[in-house]
C-alpha cells in the first residue's frame, strides 16, 4: 500500500500514545523531574494582573529545602503551635486513613480511598482558608474535614452506612456532605464540582458576601469539560475561588501524561484563561498554606480566581478497589523526589527545636488510640453488611421535597412485597 | 388564585414568560437569570427583554457557550442559597449539560440527605414546525421524565406558561421548563400552510399581570368529550383539539402541563371514561414519554378499554429540514389514528 500513497516523499503519520517511564519491575530514577530549590520562586503582590507571573505555573513555589528549613519569599512564618497544629491534623488524617482502609479489609465496609502522601494538600490548605469559606472538594479531600473539627464519628458512620449515617446509607463510603462545615456533598463524576464552586463563588460575590470558594480535582480530571467550563466562567466573572489541581501522577493506572503532562504543566492551563496560576510542592505544608493564603487574598480583595496545581505523589492505590503494582512501579512511592509531606513538617519543626522524635512517636500512638477509640464507638451504630441499617422506606425519602404519587405507590410495593416475603429484613 | 383577582392584559406566550421572570425577580431577591444572551439583548426569543435594565447586571447577565458551565453553575449558585433561572438557548444544546442535570441537579438533595438542594428552573425552548432544522426542534423531555429527581414541565398558553413558570421557580426540586416555541406567538392548528393566529383572540392569552401560580403535577381537561381521551401537551394540544373540530370526534383532551410528576388521576378518570386513549407528542416514538403514558393506562385502565392504546408522534429519526412536515405528527396523523381508535365505536 505504501507504495500506493500518494505522498511517497513523506514518513506515513505516527500516532503518539504517551507511556509512563516505569512500570511494575522497573528500577525507578526520577531524576528527569525538575525540582527548583526551595525559596527560588518569585511571590508577586497579590494585586499584580495574572499575565505579569506566568512563569510561576512552570515552576514550584517551594519552602522547605532539603535540610528541613523554612527558606523564601513564600515562608508563610507560621508560629510552631499552628506548625504543629498542621502536623497534628496531618498525622490524624494518615491515622484514620490506615485504620479506615483496614476497615475496608476487614470486609466492615465495601470501599475506601486514603490521602496517603497528599496529607499536605487539603490540610494545609484549610489551614489557610477561614473556616466559613466553601469547600467543593473531589474524593480524596478528607483533610478539609479533619482539619475543620468534623467528628471522626460521623465520618465512620458515613463509612460504614450505619445507623448514624447523616446520609442514611445513600452515599458510596467517603462521599460525605457537611454543610455546617463549609463542605459540598462529593460526587463520584469527575470535576462536576469546578464549576459549581465557581457558581457558589459567583452568588457570593453577586450578594456582597465575604466568603470566598475552593474546589479541587486530580490532574487526571482536568480533561472534563466542567473543568474547563468552570476556569472560562471564573475568568470571565472574576469569580473569588480557588482552582485546585492535585497532581498526584496517577489517575487509577493511567499516567499523568493521559492527561497532557508530557507537553506542559497543570497549572499552565490557567495561562489560556488569564488566571492566575501557581505551581507548588504538594508535600511541602508550607508551600501549600502559602500559596493559598495568597490566593484566597486575591479572592477576598476582588482579584478574582487562582489556578494551583499541587505537584505531589499517590502514595497509595486509587482505592480499596485497586491494586497499582499492577501498572507501575513498586519503586516509585519511595523514590518520589518531593518525600514525605509528614515528614517533612515534623523536620521542620525538630530544626526549629520545637518539636522532637519522641513526641512525634507519642502523638500517632495518641491519634491510633484515638482513631480506634472513635472507630469503637462507630461500629456501635454498625457496619456495613451487617442487616439494614436504615428503615426500608428511607430509600424513597429526598427524591424531591415532597414525595409524588409514583413514589409512593412504589415504597408501598417494597414494604408489601418485605411482608410477602414472611422473612422482615433485619434491621439491627 | 390570589384572592384578590390581578388586573389582566393580553400577552403571547414569551410576553407571559417575561412576565413570570419579571413578577419573581421583584418578589425574591435570590431568584436570577442567566444564559446565552439573555442580559442585554433579552434572550434570542425576547423571553428575557428588559429584565437586565430593570433587575441590574448582576442578576440578569449573559453567559459563555458551555451549558455543562451554565448548569454546574447553577447548582453552585443553588448550594449557596439562590434560585437560578437558567436558560438553554435551545433544547438541542441541552446534552453538554446531561452531567450536571442528571448527577447533580437530579440528585443533590439525595446524596446529601437534604443538606444541599437545586432549586433550579432551566428554561429552554423546543419543539419544531420553525424551519429550525435537527438542532433546533428537538423535543428531548423522555430524557428527562426518566431520570429520578428533576420535574418536566411544558405549558400550552401564555396564561400557563407564567403560572407554571412561577410554580418551578418557586418549587425547591429542579425543573425542566419546555417552552413550545412553535406557539410562542400563537396557537398552531397543525396547517403549515394556512395563515398562523396569535394569541390574541385565544382565551389563555388573557394573563393576570401579578403573581399566580398553575400548581405543578395538575393536567388540564381543555376539552371534554366522551368519545375517546387524547393525552397531549405543548404544541400539540393545539393540534389535537383542531383536529378534532375538523373531524367532528368528540375527544376529551387531556392537556398533561407536567411530565413528572404526572396527573394520573386526571388521566385515569377521563379513560376509565370514555374507554379509548390516543396519545400525540412530537418527540420522536421509541421509548419516548408516550411509552410510559401507554403502560400507566394499560395498568390502570385494561378492563375499560375499547381499542388498542394509540401513539401519534414524530418519527424516530433526526428532525429533518426541508421535509419538517412530513416528520410532525399533523392533523393527518392523529386523524388516521382517531379512525384506528374509533373504528368499532
Amino acid at each position: 500500500m505504501a507504495s500506493e500513497h500518494p505522498r511517497a516523499n513523506l514518513p506515513t503519520l505516527s500516532l503518539h500514545v504517551p507511556e509512563p517511564k516505569f512500570r511494575p519491575g522497573d528500577a525507578v530514577d526520577f531524576a528527569a523531574v525538575g525540582i527548583p530549590p526551595a525559596g527560588e520562586a518569585r511571590r508577586p503582590d497579590t494585586a499584580a494582573h495574572p499575565g505579569d507571573f506566568t512563569d510561576l505555573a512552570y515552576t514550584l513555589v517551594r519552602v522547605l529545602d532539603d535540610d528541613g528549613h523554612a527558606v523564601g519569599p513564600w515562608n508563610p512564618r507560621l508560629s510552631p503551635d499552628m506548625l504543629r497544629k498542621m502536623l497534628r491534623n496531618m498525622a490524624l488524617l494518615r491515622a484514620f486513613d490506615e485504620r479506615m482502609f483496614r476497615a475496608q479489609r476487614q470486609g466492615k465496609t465495601s470501599f475506601y480511598m486514603k490521602a496517603l502522601g497528599e496529607e499536605a494538600v487539603a490540610v494545609a490548605a484549610t489551614h489557610a482558608l477561614d473556616p466559613d469559606d466553601m469547600c467543593f472538594p473531589s474524593y480524596r479531600q478528607q483533610g478539609i474535614l479533619i482539619t475543620r473539627g468534623y467528628p471522626l464519628v460521623e465520618m465512620m458512620n458515613q463509612i460504614y452506612s450505619n445507623r448514624g449515617d447523616k446520609l442514611q446509607g445513600k452515599q458510596l463510603p467517603i462521599m460525605y456532605s457537611a454543610r455546617d462545615h463549609g463542605f459540598f456533598s462529593i460526587s463520584g463524576n469527575l470535576t462536576t464540582q469546578y464549576p459549581q464552586a465557581v457558581g457558589w463563588a459567583m452568588a457570593s460575590a453577586a450578594k456582597g458576601d465575604t466568603r470566598i470558594a475552593a474546589t479541587w480535582c486530580g490532574e487526571g480530571s482536568t480533561a472534563e469539560g466542567d473543568f474547563h467550563s468552570a476556569c472560562t466562567f471564573a475568568a470571565v466573572y472574576r469569580a473569588p475561588v480557588i482552582l485546585n489541581i492535585v497532581n498526584n501522577q496517577w489517575a487509577i493506572s493511567s499516567f499523568s501524561g493521559f492527561a497532557g503532562a508530557e507537553s506542559t504543566t497543570f497549572a499552565a492551563r490557567a495561562v489560556g484563561y488569564g488566571i492566575a496560576g501557581l505551581r507548588v510542592d504538594g508535600n511541602d505544608a508550607l508551600a501549600v498554606y502559602a500559596a493559598t493564603l495568597w490566593a484566597a487574598e486575591r479572592a477576598r480583595t476582588n482579584q478574582g480566581p487562582t489556578l494551583i496545581e499541587h505537584f505531589t505523589y499517590r502514595a497509595e492505590g486509587h482505592s480499596t478497589s485497586d491494586d497499582p503494582t499492577q501498572y507501575r512501579s513498586a519503586g516509585e512511592p519511595n523514590a518520589w523526589p518531593l518525600g514525605d509531606p509528614v515528614r517533612r513538617l515534623k523536620d521542620h519543626l525538630i530544626g526549629l527545636r520545637e518539636w522532637d522524635e519522641d513526641r512525634h512517636a507519642a502523638q500517632d500512638k495518641e491519634l491510633a488510640d484515638l482513631v480506634k477509640a472513635e472507630q469503637k464507638e462507630a461500629e456501635k451504630n454498625g457496619i456495613l453488611g451487617h442487616g439494614l441499617h436504615q428503615p426500608l422506606d428511607t430509600l424513597f425519602d429526598g427524591v424531591f421535597e415532597e414525595m409524588p404519587w409514583h413514589l409512593k405507590e412504589q415504597r408501598a410495593q417494597m414494604l408489601a412485597e418485605e411482608t410477602a416475603s414472611g422473612r422482615p429484613w433485619d434491621r439491627k | 388564585m390570589t384572592d384578590q383577582e390581578p388586573p389582566t392584559t393580553r400577552m403571547n406566550m414569551i410576553q407571559a414568560i417575561n412576565s413570570a421572570l419579571d413578577v419573581m425577580m421583584a418578589r425574591d431577591p435570590d431568584v436570577i437569570v442567566m444564559g446565552e444572551d439573555v442580559g442585554y439583548f433579552g434572550g434570542v426569543f425576547r423571553a428575557t427583554a428588559g429584565l437586565q435594565e430593570k433587575h441590574g447586571k448582576t442578576r440578569v447577565f449573559d453567559t459563555p457557550i458551555t451549558e455543562c458551565g451554565i448548569i454546574g453553575v447553577a447548582v453552585g449558585m443553588g448550594a449557596y442559597g439562590l434560585r437560578p433561572v437558567p436558560e438553554i438557548q435551545f433544547a438541542d444544546y441541552i446534552y453538554p449539560a446531561l452531567d450536571q442535570l442528571v448527577s447533580e441537579a437530579a440528585r443533590l438533595r439525595y446524596r446529601s440527605a437534604g443538606e444541599f438542594i437545586s432549586p433550579i428552573t432551566v428554561r429552554s425552548p423546543f419543539g419544531g414546525g420553525i424551519f429550525g432544522g435537527q438542532t433546533h426542534s428537538q423535543s428531548p423531555e423522555g430524557i428527562f421524565t426518566h431520570i429520578s429527581g428533576v420535574k418536566t414541565v411544558i405549558p400550552s398558553t401564555p396564561y400557563d406558561a407564567k403560572g407554571l413558570l412561577i410554580a418551578a421557580i418557586e418549587d425547591n426540586d429542579p425543573t425542566i421548563f419546555f417552552e413550545p416555541k412553535r406557539i410562542y406567538n400563537g396557537p398552531f392548528d397543525g396547517y403549515w400552510d394556512k395563515p398562523s393566529q396569535n394569541w390574541s383572540k385565544h382565551p389563555a392569552g388573557e394573563v393576570p399581570t401579578g403573581y399566580y401560580k398553575v400548581d405543578l403535577g395538575k393536567a388540564a381537561v381543555v376539552r371534554a368529550g366522551e368519545a375517546v381521551t387524547i393525552l397531549c401537551y405543548g404544541t400539540m394540544v393545539h393540534v389535537c383539539i383542531a383536529t378534532c373540530a375538523e373531524l367532528g370526534v368528540d375527544a376529551e383532551i387531556v392537556d398533561l402541563r407536567t411530565l413528572v410528576p404526572l396527573d394520573i388521576e386526571t388521566i385515569e378518570a377521563s379513560v376509565k371514561k370514555t374507554g379509548r386513549c390516543l396519545i400525540v407528542h412530537e418527540a420522536t416514538r421509541t421509548s419516548g414519554f408516550g411509552a410510559e403514558l401507554s403502560a400507566l393506562v394499560q395498568e390502570r385502565c385494561f378492563y375499560h378499554l375499547e381499542a388498542p392504546i394509540e401513539r401519534v408522534t414524530g418519527f424516530d429519526t433526526p428532525y429533518p429540514h426541508s421535509l419538517e412536515w412530513a416528520y410532525f405528527p399533523g392533523p393527518v396523523r392523529i386523524g388516521e389514528a382517531l379512525k384506528k381508535i374509533m373504528k368499532d365505536a
